[in-house]
């Protein structure tokens, strides 16, 4: 007869999507490179697709930037966040083509210290956004570039 | 072959300040190749982790506006001697590379 035979297969099916879902493995990805937020071309639209709706000011944000960049391709940053609890720190330059920069996640014990050295196009604001308790905290710096690292 | 990064690591107490040097050419996309005078592609780690003994210590996402052969320092807490340091990235190709380094 045909239904008993419908509803076996039915049911070994339920159970092996069960099982599928029980031995899915437990290693934790690293989180998907934010395409949305990395292809905003305003500093706005990259921090609405990093889900920021607000940011206030911290002068516990240390960051040391040159003040005038030789080489705009190579701008060393070096960023410490005083904020209690800080996860993550991120880095936008206003007037690069695409503001956001880099995003830097710390985890175990990682101090919220972090230097890089990265490209300006041209003059900007240098925006650094540190992210504790669920807020986002914010300085900034003018760096002058006389060469801009974008690419002749 | 010539290894994709250097990375120095430097016990101060239980802090591991890490400095590391990658060897990646971070292509924007918008550089002109000088003899075809075409756009070279856009060729850039996206995808960075470290971690400690297997604990993830830090996750970076790039963009195109990180340096050439990009320079990191960062520094974890409760480390000491005898702990494995791995630093991994892929880049927007799906290439990846992968560096392990024994605190001392």
């Amino acid at each position: 007869m045909k239904a008993p035979t419908m509803r076996r297969s039915v049911l070994r099916a339920a159970a092996m999507a069960m099982a599928m879902a029980i031995l899915r493995p437990l290693r934790v990805l690293a989180a998907p490179w934010n395409k949305a937020a990395f292809d905003a071309k305003s500093v706005a639209d990259a921090l609405k697709s990093l889900g920021v709706t607000a940011t206030e000011d911290s002068d516990k944000i240390a960051l040391k930037a040159p003040e005038i960049a030789e080489n705009g391709a190579i701008v060393p940053l070096e960023i410490a966040s005083g904020i209690p609890g800080t996860v993550a720190i991120y880095i936008l330059v206003d007037k690069n083509p695409q503001p956001l920069t880099a995003i830097f996640e710390f985890t175990n014990g990682t101090e919220a210290f972090v230097a890089t050295r990265i490209k300006m196009a041209e003059s900007s604001r240098v925006r650094i956004m540190a992210k504790a308790g669920g807020k986002f905290y914010a300085t900034a710096q003018e760096v002058k570039v006389t060469i801009g690292g974008c690419g002749p | 072959m010539a290894d994709p990064m250097k990375i120095r690591a430097q016990l101060k107490g239980d802090v591991a300040d890490v400095k590391i040097l990658i060897f990646h050419p971070m292509e924007t996309g918008l550089r002109k190749d000088a003899v075809t005078g075409q756009p070279v592609p856009m060729h850039i780690i996206q995808n960075l982790t470290a971690t400690l003994n297997g604990k993830t210590v830090l996750e970076a996402q790039w963009s195109q506006a990180v340096s050439k052969n990009p320079f990191l320092n960062f520094r974890v807490r409760g480390a000491k001697a005898g702990d494995k340091l791995l630093v991994g990235w892929v880049d927007n190709r799906g290439e990846k590379a992968s560096m392990e380094t024994i605190l001392t």
